[in-house]
C-alpha cells in the first residue's frame, strides 16, 4: 500500500509553495508520484531516487579521483581543516534548514570562519539597498487577497518561480480580489518579452542598462515634472500613462529580480524602486518584495540577523566580534584576493554560480563541500560529504521570499546510514571542540 | 540539584512584604525553600550589605520575531561599534538598540531579569518568534499574539460574537505557543492595508464597519470569559500624536465595563502598554505637552488597570511597531528609512530609526512624561517600567532609568541641563516632583507588579518559599543608600548574582551558565466550535497563503515549555 504525505513544502524556490501531495511506498523509502508541484519542484522530490546518487562521503586521492571514506573519517578531515585555517570561508545555507545553520554559525564562532549565504551573488544588492532606505513590503497573501496593480521587474516567475502567478500574484482570487487576474492589471518591465511578459497585460520594454532611469521617470511623473520624449526606450505617454494607472489602483506591488539587481546601477536600481514605492504610497497602498531564489536563503539571512545581525557576509575571523562590509568580507572578492586559506561549501553551489576566478582560487584551497548532489562545487573539492535532503528525507524550517517561516516536511527515509545536515554538522561541532580543546 | 542559602542580605519583596529586612533566603531544586529546608551542605553565599530580590520580570519589550530581526539587519550600523565578546560562556554580542538573541538574553540576565514578554508576535511568523526565542539564552520568555485587526476577530466582534471569539483566541494561543492577547491600535493596522487608519476609538475600520472601541470592549469579554492569567494588553489608537491623551482616556474608561474573572490572581483587565506615547497634549508638535497628570489621575482611580511606561531614554533607537500608519507617519517626520510588512488576515509593523535627542524639546518632553507616569502612580504594583524596547530606547537603559526615578537629584539635573530647560519644564510638571521611587517601590514595579498582572504571581516574582529560585542580587546596600544616581545605574547593570531555576547564570556581571531557558505558553481547553472551526477551514482554503496544516508551531522550537493549562469550557 502507497500513503500520500498533504502539505509538503517543495524545497526549490523561494515561493515554497506548501501544497505539494506526494505518494511515498508503505516502507518509506521511495517517492511514487508527486501532485501540486511545478516541473522543477517535482524533478527535486524526484531526484532523491536517481540511480547513481552518491551516499557516503567521498575524499579526492593523488590522482584526482574520489574514494569513498566513512563519515567518521570525512568529519575528522573537515575538522581539522577548519582548526588548522586561520580564516574559513563558509559559504551556502540557502538549501538547508535553519536548525542546520545554528551549529553551523557555532563551528564558524569557534574557528573564525566566515559565513556567507547565496545572496552575495544574488539579491545582495536588495539587501544594501534595503539598509540604506527601508522598503514597505507585505506577505504573500496580501498580494492575493488585496492587489490590483502587480509589477514584474527584471523578473521571470514563469520560469524562475513556477507557481508564484498562480498561487499569488496573477491568477489567484481573494478576499477583495474576487475577479482574479481579471480585476487585476498587470505589468511586465524587461529587456526582452519573457514568458512573464506574455502573462501580463503591459510589457514595457526598457532599454538594457536603462533600469534606473526608467524607474527615475516614473518618480518624475508620479510628481507630475517633466520627462524627456523617452526615458530607456519608452514613450513618455506610456509613463505618464501607466503611473496614472498606478495611482488609481487600490494596492499596488512590484517584484523584481536578477534584472534589477545585477545590471548596471545594482543596488541603486533596487533603491530607487524603493524610493518610487514610498513615493506611491502618497497615493495609494503600494509594496515591494525582492523574488528571492532558493528556497531557504531568505532563511540564512534571517539566522544570521539574530545572531549577529547582519544579514550575509558575516566575518567571524576574529572570534570576538561580528564584521561585515560588502566587497570585503564577501565571498567572491575574498576569494579573488586569496584572502581565505580553506573552503566549506554547503547545500548551494558557488562552482556553478561565481566567477571563474573565484572557483578556480577555490579549487587551489583545501575545500569540502556538504551537498546531496553531485554538483560544480564537489568537482573541484577534495572532500564531498552527501547528506540527506533537507525538506524530503528531513524537516526543517525554511523562509519563504516574504520571510514567513514554514516548517518544511520529512517524505522518504534517507538512504540508510545517511547523516542530516544537522546531524553531520553537530559531529563536526564536537570533533573541532576535541582539535580545539587539546591545542 | 544543588542548594543554596544566602545570607545576611537585605530583602526587598512586596510579595511577603518585606522592606530591606535581613532575611536568609534557602534554595532548593529550583525553588526557594524555609531555611530549615536545606542541607548543611548547601552552599553559603554571603549577601551583606547587598540587596536581594526577586528576578525582574518585563512585562512588554520586542526582543524576538520578524519586525525585530529586520530591525537587526537592516541596521548594520547599530553594531558596527558594537559588536564583541565579553569573558564568561558567552556567545558574541552585537547592537545598541536592537541587540542579537545572545546579547538580549546575556544583558536581561545582568541586570536581574529573568523572564521576558516578546510584545507583539503576528500569529502568520509565530515559528519565527519562537526560532529566536530558543536561541535567546538564560531568561525565560512568552510571546503575545496580536489580536486587534485578525479579520476573524473584526468578524466575530462586529456581531458581538464573545463566544467564537474565545475559542479562536484560544486555538490561535495553542497554534503559536502564545501566552495572550494583544491589541495594537485596532482597527487601524487593518485600514493600513489600505493606506488608511484609525485615530479614534470611533473610528470605523474600512469594509468591517467595527470601531476600535467594540474591537477592545469585545476583546476583553473574550479574555475574562477564557480567564486568561494575561489581561487584554494594549497599545492604543493615535500614538504618538499631540493631544491624544483624549483617545488614551476614552480607551482606559472602556475598562470600567468589564470585570475580571480568573484563577491567577490577576486583577486587572486592561494593560496599557507604552503609556507615555498616549500622555500628550497641545494640537501640535509645535505646543505638545505633558498630560501624565490628566493620565495618572484617572489610572489611580481605576484598579481595572495595570501600565507601563515605555520611558524614553533620550538614544539613538530604532523603533518598531505593529502599528503600521505609526511607522509611516513617523517616516515623513524624520525622513530616515521605513521598512514595513503587511501581514496577510492578521497584522502589519513598521519600523523606522529614531533618534531621541536631549536637544529636541519633543524628545525632552516625552522623556519627562514617562518619568511623571511612574511617579505620580500610586500603586507600584499597577505600574511597570518599560522602555517599550526599543521604541523609547533600548532596555539595557534600564538601570538609568531606575536612577532617574530613584534619585530626584539624579533627574533634575537631567532636566535642568536640556537645550530647552525653561520651555521642558514649562510644558510638564516633572520639575514639582519630589519623590523617589524606593527599592521596595521599584520590586514592586519590576518584579511583583508584573508577576501578578501576567498572572504568574504564584510561582514568580517574589521569594516566598516554594516559589520559583529566580533571585538577583544587586551590590546596593540600603543602609548605606547611593547618593548618585550613576551608582544605581552601575549596580542595576551588573548582579552580583543571578539564581535562575536555583542556578547561578550570573556572577559579578558575568554570565557563568547559560541555564535553561522556557517558554511560557497558555493552552486553554474550550467547547467544541464548529463556526470557529469552518471559518478556519474557509479562510485558510481561501485566503492565507499557507496551508493550516503548515501553521501551527511544532513542539521541537520549543524545547523546555512552560505550558499554563486552563479549562474554559463553560456548561
Amino acid at each position: 500500500m502507497t500513503k500520500v504525505v498533504k502539505d509538503v513544502i517543495c524545497p526549490f524556490c523561494g515561493t515554497l509553495c506548501d501544497d505539494v501531495e506526494i505518494t511515498v511506498s508503505d516502507d518509506n523509502k521511495k517517492i511514487i508520484s508527486v501532485r501540486n508541484a511545478c516541473a522543477i519542484g517535482a524533478e527535486k522530490f524526484n531526484h532523491t531516487s536517481l540511480p547513481g546518487r552518491v551516499t557516503r562521503p567521498r575524499m579526492r586521492q593523488p590522482d584526482g579521483t574520489f574514494k569513498e571514506v566513512s563519515y567518521d573519517e570525512a568529519v575528522d578531515w573537515t575538522a581539522k581543516t577548519l582548526v588548522n585555517a586561520r580564516k574559513t570561508l563558509m559559504y551556502g545555507w540557502a538549501s538547508t534548514s535553519c536548525q542546520a545553520m545554528s551549529v553551523g554559525h557555532e563551528i564558524a564562532e569557534k574557528i573564525g570562519g566566515i559565513v556567507d549565504n547565496c545572496a552575495t551573488v544574488c539579491h545582495g544588492s536588495s539587501l544594501i539597498a534595503i539598509q540604506d532606505v527601508g522598503v514597505p513590503s507585505c506577505t504573500l497573501g496580501e498580494v492575493k487577497n488585496r492587489a490590483d496593480r502587480v509589477i514584474f521587474w527584471g523578473c521571470n516567475p514563469a520560469h524562475a518561480h513556477p507557481r508564484h502567478m498562480s498561487r499569488y500574484s496573477i491568477f489567484p482570487r481573494g478576499f477583495f480580489t474576487v475577479k482574479g487576474h481579471k480585476g487585476r492589471k498587470i505589468y511586465c518591465v524587461d529587456c526582452r518579452y519573457t514568458d512573464t511578459a506574455r502573462c501580463a497585460d503591459e510589457f514595457i520594454q526598457v532599454q538594457q542598462g536603462y533600469d534606473y532611469e526608467l524607474l527615475n521617470a516614473f518618480r518624475t511623473a508620479a510628481r507630475g515634472e517633466v520627462l524627456p520624449d523617452t526615458v530607456g526606450g519608452v514613450p513618455k505617454e506610456k509613463i505618464y500613462e501607466i503611473v496614472e494607472e498606478l495611482k488609481g489602483g487600490r494596492f499596488g506591488v512590484i517584484f523584481f529580480g536578477m534584472g534589477l539587481t545585477h545590471t548596471m546601477g545594482r543596488n541603486h536600481n533596487i533603491d530607487i524602486a524603493i524610493a518610487l514605492t514610498r513615493d506611491m504610497n502618497d497615493f495609494t497602498k503600494f509594496n515591494i518584495m525582492a523574488m528571492r531564489g532558493h528556497w531557504n536563503v531568505t532563511g540564512s539571512g534571517q539566522v544570521l540577523a539574530w545572531q549577529y545581525g547582519f544579514p550575509y557576509a558575516v566575518d567571524l575571523s576574529r572570534r570576538t566580534k561580528a564584521r561585515y562590509q560588502t566587497g570585503e568580507t564577501t565571498s567572491v572578492d575574498l576569494l579573488i584576493r586569496n584572502e581565505v586559506d580553506a573552503c566549506f561549501n554547503i547545500a548551494t553551489d558557488p562552482g556553478a554560480h561565481f566567477p571563474i576566478d573565484s572557483v578556480v582560487s577555490m579549487s587551489k584551497k583545501p575545500t569540502v563541500t556538504i551537498d546531496p548532489h553531485i554538483n560544480m562545487s564537489t568537482e573541484i573539492s577534495d572532500l564531498h560529504i552527501p547528506v540527506a535532503m533537507v525538506g524530503v528525507e528531513v524537516g526543517g524550517c525554511a523562509y519563504r521570499m516574504d520571510n514567513v517561516p514554514i516548517e518544511t516536511r520529512k517524505v522518504v527515509d534517507p538512504p540508510d546510514g545517511m547523516l542530516t545536515d544537522v546531524e553531520l554538522l553537530t559531529k563536526i561541532n564536537e570533533r573541532v571542540d576535541e582539535l580545539m580543546g587539546a591545542k | 540539584m544543588s542548594e543554596y542559602i544566602i545570607k545576611n542580605g537585605h530583602v526587598f519583596d512586596p510579595v511577603q512584604k518585606i522592606k530591606g529586612d535581613k532575611k536568609d533566603i534557602a534554595i532548593k531544586d529550583g525553588k526557594i525553600v524555609e531555611a530549615s529546608e536545606v542541607s548543611s551542605s548547601a552552599k553559603s553565599i554571603n549577601a551583606k550589605g547587598k540587596t536581594i530580590m526577586a528576578g525582574a520580570m518585563e512585562i512588554h519589550a520586542h526582543v524576538a520575531g520578524p519586525k525585530v530581526n529586520a530591525g537587526r539587519w537592516f541596521r548594520p550600523e547599530d553594531k558596527i561599534f558594537d559588536s564583541h565578546k565579553k569573558p564568561g560562556m558567552t556567545r558574541i554580542e552585537g547592537g545598541k538598540s536592537i541587540p542579537t538573541v545572545f546579547k538580549t538574553g546575556y544583558e536581561y540576565a545582568r541586570m536581574g531579569y529573568t523572564f521576558a514578554m516578546e510584545a507583539a508576535m503576528p500569529p502568520l511568523y509565530a515559528r519565527h518568534v519562537h526560532e529566536e526565542i530558543h536561541d535567546t539564552p538564560i531568561i525565560d520568555e512568552a510571546a503575545l499574539p496580536v489580536f486587534g485587526n485578525n479579520w476573524f476577530i473584526l468578524e466575530y466582534l462586529k456581531n458581538r460574537e464573545i463566544e467564537n471569539t474565545a475559542a479562536y483566541i484560544a486555538w490561535i494561543l495553542n497554534q503559536t505557543k502564545g501566552y495572550g492577547v494583544k491589541i495594537v491600535n485596532p482597527g487601524g493596522t487593518e485600514a493600513w492595508a489600505w493606506g488608511l487608519n484609525c485615530l479614534t476609538i470611533n473610528d470605523p475600520v474600512p469594509y468591517f464597519e467595527i470601531t476600535p472601541a467594540e474591537i477592545v470592549t469585545g476583546l476583553m469579554e473574550a479574555n475574562e470569559y477564557l480567564g486568561l492569567p494575561h489581561s487584554v494588553h494594549i497599545h492604543q489608537n493615535d500614538l504618538g500624536n499631540p493631544g491624544n491623551y483624549k483617545v488614551t482616556l476614552d480607551t482606559l474608561r472602556l475598562a470600567e465595563k468589564v470585570k475580571p474573572k480568573n484563577d491567577f490572581g490577576r486583577d486587572q483587565v486592561m494593560h496599557s502598554t507604552h503609556l507615555q506615547f498616549h500622555a500628550y497634549g497641545g494640537e501640535s508638535f509645535a505646543n505638545i505637552e505633558s498630560k501624565a497628570k490628566e493620565v495618572m489621575d484617572y489610572v489611580n482611580s481605576n484598579e481595572a488597570i495595570t501600565f507601563d511606561t515605555g520611558n524614553v531614554t533620550l538614544d539613538e533607537t530604532t523603533t518598531m511597531t505593529a502599528d503600521g500608519p505609526f511607522e509611516h507617519h513617523l517616516c515623513s517626520l524624520n525622513h530616515l528609512k521605513w521598512f514595513n510588512v503587511d501581514v496577510e488576515l492578521e497584522t502589519a509593523a513598521g519600523i523606522v530609526p529614531y533618534v531621541y535627542s536631549p536637544n529636541v524639546s519633543v524628545n525632552a518632553i516625552q522623556w519627562a512624561i514617562g518619568l511623571e507616569l511612574a511617579l505620580y502612580a500610586k500603586d507600584p504594583m499597577r505600574c511597570f517600567i518599560t522602555t517599550d524596547h526599543p521604541n523609547a530606547g533600548p532596555f539595557t537603559r534600564y538601570p538609568r532609568v531606575m536612577s532617574w526615578l530613584m534619585c530626584a537629584k539624579t533627574r533634575n539635573e537631567r532636566l535642568n541641563t536640556f537645550k530647552n530647560a525653561d520651555k521642558i519644564i514649562d510644558r510638564t510638571t516633572l520639575a514639582e516632583i519630589d519623590r523617589e521611587i524606593s527599592l521596595y517601590e521599584l520590586a514592586a514595579m519590576t518584579r511583583a507588579g508584573p508577576a501578578k498582572s501576567l498572572g504568574l504571581s504564584k510561582d514568580f516574582g517574589g521569594l516566598k518559599p516554594g516559589m520559583n529560585a529566580d533571585i538577583a542580587i544587586y551590590n546596593i546596600n540600603p543602609e548605606k543608600l547611593p547618593t548618585k544616581g550613576e551608582d544605581y545605574e552601575k549596580a542595576f547593570s551588573n548582579v552580583a548574582y543571578l539564581f535562575k531555576d536555583g542556578k547561578i547564570c550570573v556572577k559579578d556581571g558575568t554570565v557563568v551558565d547559560n541555564g535553561q531557558k522556557k517558554t511560557f505558553w497558555v493552552d486553554v481547553k474550550v467547547n467544541p466550535n464548529k463556526q470557529v472551526r469552518h471559518d478556519v477551514v474557509e479562510k485558510f482554503l481561501k485566503y492565507y497563503s499557507v496551508n493550516e496544516g503548515n501553521y501551527s508551531v511544532p513542539d521541537d522550537y520549543a524545547p523546555h515549555q512552560h505550558i499554563i493549562s486552563l479549562d474554559a469550557t463553560h456548561a
